[in-house]
């Protein structure tokens, strides 16, 4: 991606492509409560996702953001020591509900992991992995393309259509991080959950997953963790900020870095405390 | 360290010369719109002269607080009030910069006044000049006190100077009929008192600016435009 190209995008701005506030919740918190044993790390969070968007959850370390993020895909549980109450719904219906396969549901709600953790495979089995398991693709023909279109959705197939067959840890950081995201998109998710996706990765590899996540929100819906205020204002269109278990205000991202209604998150989103 | 502190302590620094700086300017303003206004009123060359000569630093000082802010964007990315408070300071000095330009202006016209007969309405131009003086002070001390109703106090004062300057324009134009010979000094006084009329202009701009820093959001109340002086007609009898 040239500079050039980068800046044409970012001089467009984010608020004329915002969906109408009425359009319905792609996900959707009701009073979600988690408990990781007796310690309650979320109180009473109440959050719409709404589709086509990018929401930044911020927040100082421990107040629940990641913990959040990981109710959206049951991420939760693995841990045992975790309880989740409430309701989360995916279009309407229930995720926590007992008939639901999670695995299913991580089909639906993708995840990118702060670290780049591609398998000790080739690139090609990397994306090849969740489709062949998940039987959405059964002929070699079907894998094949699908490898491509995720790659190329990623921004990455041009940088490794050459090299489909060399283990996938042996790209950059911040192309094992784009690897990852495709590997994510090759299931066909509706929801894909970012969990702090930049922080180990260089400005320029962060730009380009910043630029993918702008590209991507035109046919998912996106929830991002990030530690960084710039970059959830700069990815963004819709910013929750959370303090001690406790989701404190949620609102147009403008707003909430140029004129914040909560006390708290102007002190957080100025430096005043965290 | 109070909650109203930054983490980073460099940065309260920061914002607290930016601030120093915009107060040292305004100060600076404030005398040079009173130096004026006494030059044409007491048709004192060496004082108008003195005003028309200390402009120069109000543009150094603007160039110095835009240079900061510059500065505080690029390395600090400040956000929310922090973000606010930058913005204004550049809007502000902005403003003080031209009123400071007025003042200038009213020096070059007092050492031309000086060389006329004396005419009676120079009076009402020190009633003017006061009015904007206070409007000034006021605007400058809501900035730097954080006073939100002080400035609202100040901004709906600008509506009496747009009176009194109505006012003199009539009284100017009476004495320009009167007399042709009047003319000349008339019409320096009648751009004298457009020039403190437009001081009170960028003035209220100041207040609205201050409510935008504090409040982030925009002065909502219309202020009630008064007669515009441009389309008083006087007729000869």
């Amino acid at each position: 991606m040239s500079e050039k190209k980068k800046m044409a995008k970012s001089d467009a701005s984010p608020a004329s492509k915002e969906t109408p506030p009425s359009a319905t919740p792609k996900m959707k918190g009701d009073k979600v409560k988690v408990f990781y044993g007796e310690k309650q790390a979320l109180m009473d969070v109440d959050l719409d996702i709404k589709p086509n968007e990018v929401t930044a959850l911020i927040g100082p370390s421990g107040c629940g953001k990641s913990t959040f993020l990981r109710c959206l895909n049951r991420m939760n549980d693995v841990i045992d020591i975790c309880r989740v109450e409430g309701k989360i719904t995916l279009d309407d219906e229930d995720i926590y509900d007992s008939t639901l396969d999670p695995v299913q549901l991580r089909a639906r709600v993708g995840m990118v992991f702060q670290k780049p953790n591609p398998f000790p495979k080739s690139i090609y089995d990397n994306i090849a992995y969740g489709p062949r398991i998940h039987g959405t693709a059964q002929s070699k023909a079907d894998i094949d393309e699908i490898v491509e279109t995720s790659l190329t959705k990623a921004g990455l197939f041009g940088e490794v259509k050459d090299r489909l067959l060399e283990p996938g840890t042996g790209l950059s950081g911040g192309q094992q991080q784009r690897l990852c995201i495709a590997r994510a998109i090759a299931v066909n998710p509706e929801v894909i959950l970012m969990d702090e996706p930049c922080s180990a990765l260089d400005p320029i590899a962060t730009a380009k997953i910043e630029e993918l996540i702008d590209e991507l929100r035109e046919n998912y819906t996106i929830v991002i963790v990030t530690h960084s205020m710039q970059q959830a204002a700069r990815v963004s269109q819709r910013t929750a900020f959370f303090h001690l278990g406790e989701l404190v205000e949620v609102g147009d991202t403008e707003q909430i870095f140029t004129n914040p209604n909560d006390s708290r998150t102007q002190g957080y989103i100025t430096g005043r405390f965290g | 360290m109070s909650a109203n502190d930054h983490i980073v302590s460099s940065f309260d620094e920061d914002l607290e010369t930016l601030k120093a700086k915009i107060a040292q300017m305004g100060g600076l303003v404030e005398s040079q719109c009173e130096s004026a206004v006494r030059a044409v009123h007491r048709r004192d060359q060496t004082l108008a002269q003195r005003v028309r000569e200390a402009d120069g630093r109000i543009d150094e000082l603007e160039s110095e607080v835009e240079a900061m802010s510059l500065r505080l964007l690029a390395l600090r990315q400040p956000l929310g009030g922090d973000l606010r408070t930058v913005v204004a300071s550049l809007k502000i000095v902005s403003d003080l910069e031209r009123i400071g330009d007025y003042a200038a202006n009213i020096g070059k016209r007092a050492i031309v006044l000086s060389s006329l007969p004396e005419i009676p309405p120079a009076n009402g131009i020190l009633r003017i000049g006061g009015l904007v003086q206070s409007l000034i002070k006021d605007v400058l001390d809501a900035y730097t006190d954080d006073n939100l109703e002080l400035a609202v106090a100040a901004w709906h004062r600008d509506e009496d100077i747009d009176e009194l300057y109505t006012s003199l324009f009539r009284e100017l134009l009476t004495y320009m009929m009167e007399d042709p010979r009047n003319i000349t000094a008339s019409t320096h006084l009648l751009f004298i008192a457009k020039n403190l009329e437009r001081m009170g202009d960028h003035a209220t701009n100041i207040a609205e600016t201050v409510h935008f820093q504090i409040k982030g959001t925009k002065m909502q109340a219309d202020r009630p435009k008064g007669e515009d002086a441009s389309y008083v007609v006087t007729m000869p009898e």
